[in-house]
C-alpha cells in the first residue's frame, strides 16, 4: 500500500500551470457572447478545474478504493440535490392537474 | 496528542510516539484519517451544495435580476482571488510533500506562503465586500439598487443575499484554514513531524484544497457567466 506511485513536483507544476490557463480561458470566455453556453461552457471549464484539483493535489488518483467511493457519491447525491430540485422548479409552469384538495 | 510542551522527541519515535493503539500500525492510522477527512468533507460539499442548489432555483426564477446583480462583480478582482487561491494550493501541496519528505524549513516556508496567499485572498475580497458596503449593495435597510429593466430590486437583494451568503461562508472558511495552517506552523517548528508521520498537514492540505474547489464553482456563477447577457 505504502508503495503507492506519489506524485511529483513537476505534476503539481503541470497542474498548477494547467489550472492557470483554464482560469485565463474561462475569463475569455465570459466576454463572448454565447447565449446559454456562457454558463455551460463556465461549469464545463470549473468542472476540469475541480478534477483536476482533486485526482492531483487532493490525491485521490493515488487514494484507497474507499475514500474514491466516498467521493463518488458525494457526487451523486450532490447531482441528485441539484437535479430533482431543478427538475421541480423547471416544470411547474408544466402543471394541468386538477387539484382535488382545492 | 503530541508529546507534551517542550518535550523533543528524537525523529525516529515521532510515529511510535502518535500511533494510537486502537491502530495495528501508522498506514493503517492514515488511511482511516484521510477516509474521515474526506468523509467530513463529503458533509461539506452537501452543505455548501444546498446554498449552489438555492442560487440556481433564484437564478431560474429571477433571472434579469440575478443578471443585473452579477454584473455588478468586478471580473478583474474575482480573477485575482482565483489565481491566488490556485497558487495557495500549490504552495499547500508542496508544505504535503516536503513533510513527507522530513524537510522542516521547506515545510515551514510553503506553510508561510500558503497562509500569506490565504490572507491576500481575504484582503482582496474585503476590498469588494467594502465597495459593495459603499455602493449600497449590501441587503438591509441600507439597501439600494438602481434598476433598469423588468425586474424587482427586491430580488437583486436576494442575489447579494446568496452572494454575501456563499463568499462568507468560503471566506469563513479560509479564516478556519488560517488557524490550522497557523497550528502546523507551530507543530512543524517544535519538530512534530517526520517522513513517517505527517498526516495532519496532508489532512489539512485536504481542507485548502477543498476550499480552492468551492472558490472553482462560485467564481463563474457569480462573476463570469451572465456577464455578457442583458437584464
Amino acid at each position: 500500500m505504502s508503495e503507492h506511485a506519489h506524485p511529483t513536483i513537476k505534476t503539481f507544476v503541470a497542474v498548477w500551470a494547467t489550472l492557470l490557463v483554464l482560469t485565463a480561458l474561462t475569463v475569455f470566455a465570459a466576454t463572448l457572447e454565447l447565449g446559454p453556453f456562457n454558463a455551460i461552457v463556465a461549469l464545463s471549464i470549473a468542472t476540469v478545474k475541480a478534477l483536476l484539483v482533486m485526482l492531483f493535489f487532493m490525491e485521490l488518483r493515488y487514494s484507497t478504493a474507499l475514500t474514491k467511493v466516498a467521493v463518488v457519491a458525494a457526487i451523486f447525491f450532490l447531482m441528485l440535490l441539484l437535479g430533482l430540485t431543478l427538475s421541480d422548479y423547471m416544470t411547474r409552469g408544466w402543471s394541468s392537474y386538477i387539484n382535488p384538495f382545492r | 496528542m503530541g508529546p507534551r510542551r517542550g518535550l523533543k522527541l528524537p525523529d525516529s519515535e515521532i510515529a511510535v510516539h502518535n500511533l494510537k493503539h486502537h491502530f495495528a500500525d501508522l498506514e493503517q492510522q492514515k488511511a482511516t484519517s484521510t477516509f474521515g477527512m474526506w468523509l467530513f468533507l463529503v458533509t461539506e460539499i452537501m452543505f455548501f451544495g444546498g446554498m449552489f442548489a438555492a442560487y440556481l432555483v433564484y437564478r431560474l426564477s429571477y433571472y434579469n435580476a440575478w443578471v443585473a446583480g452579477s454584473q455588478t462583480m468586478e471580473i478583474k478582482l474575482g480573477a485575482i482571488n482565483t489565481v491566488v487561491l490556485i497558487c495557495s494550493s500549490l504552495t499547500m501541496v508542496m508544505a504535503v510533500h516536503f513533510a513527507k519528505l522530513g524537510n522542516r524549513k521547506l515545510t515551514a516556508l510553503c506553510l508561510i506562503l500558503t497562509l500569506a496567499l490565504g490572507f491576500s485572498f481575504l484582503g482582496v475580497k474585503a476590498v469588494e465586500y467594502h465597495g459593495h458596503w459603499v455602493h449600497h449593495e449590501v441587503p438591509g435597510p441600507n439597501f439600494h439598487f438602481e434598476h433598469e429593466g423588468n425586474y424587482d430590486p427586491r430580488q437583486v437583494a436576494m442575489f447579494f443575499s446568496l452572494y454575501f451568503a456563499m463568499t462568507g461562508m468560503h471566506a469563513v472558511h479560509m479564516i478556519i484554514g488560517a488557524g490550522l495552517l497557523t497550528w502546523l506552523l507551530i507543530a512543524n517548528a517544535r519538530g512534530r513531524f517526520s517522513t513517517e508521520y505527517n498526516s495532519p498537514v496532508e489532512m489539512v492540505g485536504l481542507y485548502w484544497h477543498f476550499v480552492d474547489l468551492v472558490w472553482i464553482y462560485l467564481f463563474p456563477l457569480l462573476y463570469l457567466i451572465s456577464h455578457h447577457h442583458n437584464g
